[in-house]
C-alpha cells in the first residue's frame, strides 16, 4: 500500500527523491574537467555555457506548432517546406544547425510516425527535448515492428486503408510530421491554429486537437 | 549510383564499429525514395578520420519485406537513411 510507510514518503504520498551524493562517474568527471579546461584556456566562459543551456531548455513544441500552422495556411510556405524543410524553417528563425530537416505530411491515406531506432535523434530546434518514452527501448524497437499497436497505446487508431509510414531517423536527417489540418477550422488565424498542434502530432504518435478540444 | 525509384538491397554484413545501418534492415530490399547529401561517412568520423563524402539514400521498405509473415500490416512502410556504400542493386546475387 503506497501510504503505509510514512518514513519514506513525502507529505504528498510520494517517495523522497534520493540524494545525488554518490561519487562522480567517469564521464561526469570528464565533462567537468573538459569544461573547466575550456574556460581556463579562454575558449568559452561559464556565462556562455549557461546561456546555451538556457537556450536549449527554451526550445519547445511551440516552435514546431508555428511551422505546422503556417504550412496549413500558406501554400507557398508549404511547398518550400516540402522542397527543403531546413531552409524553410531557418527562414522562420528555427535554425537546425548542421542537421537537415524533412517535413512529412499526413493525409487521409497516409500517417507518418517518427522513431530513431539507433539512438534518440529528434528535431530539438522545433520540438525541444525529446520525451523519455521517445528514448526508451520499447518505443524504439516496437515502432518499426508494430506501429499500429504503439499508436493504439497513444490513443490513435487508424483505419486499415490509411497506410502507416515509419521514419527511422538513422543518420543526418531529422523529421517533423505535418498533421492534417483539423476539420472545422476554416478561416482560423495561424496563431489560433497553432494551439491545435500538439507535440505528439508532430512526432506522429498523436493527432492535432480538434476545435471541440479547446472549448 | 542508384537513382530515385531504383530497387536496392541493403548489404547483409555485420562489421564491427560504429554503423548507422540498422541491423533489422540488413539484407532487405527497398526502393530509393530520394537521395541526400553528400555527408561525411559516419563510420570514419566516429574514429576521428575526416570521413569521405557519401550519398545518403532514403530507402522505402514494406513491412512485408522487413518482417515477413510476422508483419503487423504488410503494406505499411518503413523509410530509413542508408549510406551509399551499404546498398547494392536488388538484382545482385
Amino acid at each position: 500500500m503506497p501510504h503505509d510507510h510514512h518514513d519514506h514518503l513525502s507529505p504528498s504520498g510520494h517517495p523522497f527523491r534520493a540524494d545525488n551524493d554518490h561519487p562522480l562517474s567517469y564521464w561526469q568527471t570528464m565533462e567537468i574537467a573538459v569544461r573547466e579546461l575550456l574556460i581556463e584556456k579562454g575558449v568559452t566562459t561559464a556565462a556562455e555555457i549557461a546561456r546555451q543551456i538556457d537556450a536549449m531548455d527554451n526550445r519547445t513544441p511551440a516552435n514546431g506548432a508555428a511551422v505546422v500552422a503556417r504550412a496549413w495556411t500558406d501554400l507557398d510556405f508549404r511547398a518550400a517546406l516540402q522542397h527543403d524543410a531546413s531552409v524553410a524553417t531557418s527562414e522562420m528563425g528555427f535554425d537546425i544547425g548542421p542537421m537537415k530537416l524533412i517535413a512529412v505530411e499526413n493525409t487521409a491515406d497516409l500517417h507518418n510516425i517518427v522513431v530513431c531506432t539507433l539512438c534518440s535523434c529528434y528535431p530539438r530546434n522545433l520540438l525541444g527535448l525529446p520525451p523519455d518514452w521517445y528514448k526508451s527501448r520499447a518505443y524504439r524497437s516496437r515502432t518499426v515492428r508494430e506501429p499500429r499497436r504503439v499508436l493504439a497505446e497513444f490513443g490513435v487508431t487508424l483505419p486499415e486503408t490509411t497506410q502507416i509510414r515509419v521514419h527511422d531517423s538513422t543518420a543526418d536527417m531529422r523529421y517533423i510530421v505535418i498533421p492534417a489540418r483539423p476539420d472545422g477550422t476554416d478561416g482560423w488565424s495561424t496563431d489560433d491554429l497553432a494551439h491545435l498542434v500538439t507535440r505528439d502530432s508532430m512526432v506522429g504518435t498523436g493527432l492535432p486537437k480538434s476545435p471541440d478540444d479547446l472549448a | 549510383m542508384p537513382r530515385m525509384g531504383s530497387r536496392v538491397r541493403v548489404r547483409n554484413d555485420m562489421p564491427p564499429g560504429h554503423i548507422r545501418t540498422p541491423a533489422y534492415l540488413r539484407g532487405k530490399c527497398g526502393v530509393i525514395e530520394r537521395t541526400l547529401g553528400p555527408f561525411a561517412n559516419p563510420e570514419q568520423l566516429a574514429y576521428r578520420h575526416s570521413g569521405a563524402p557519401l550519398a545518403l539514400h532514403r530507402v522505402r521498405f514494406t513491412m512485408a519485406e522487413v518482417w515477413g509473415a510476422a508483419a503487423e500490416t504488410p503494406t505499411d512502410t518503413i523509410e530509413a537513411e542508408i549510406y551509399a556504400h551499404w546498398l547494392e542493386p536488388a538484382d545482385a546475387a
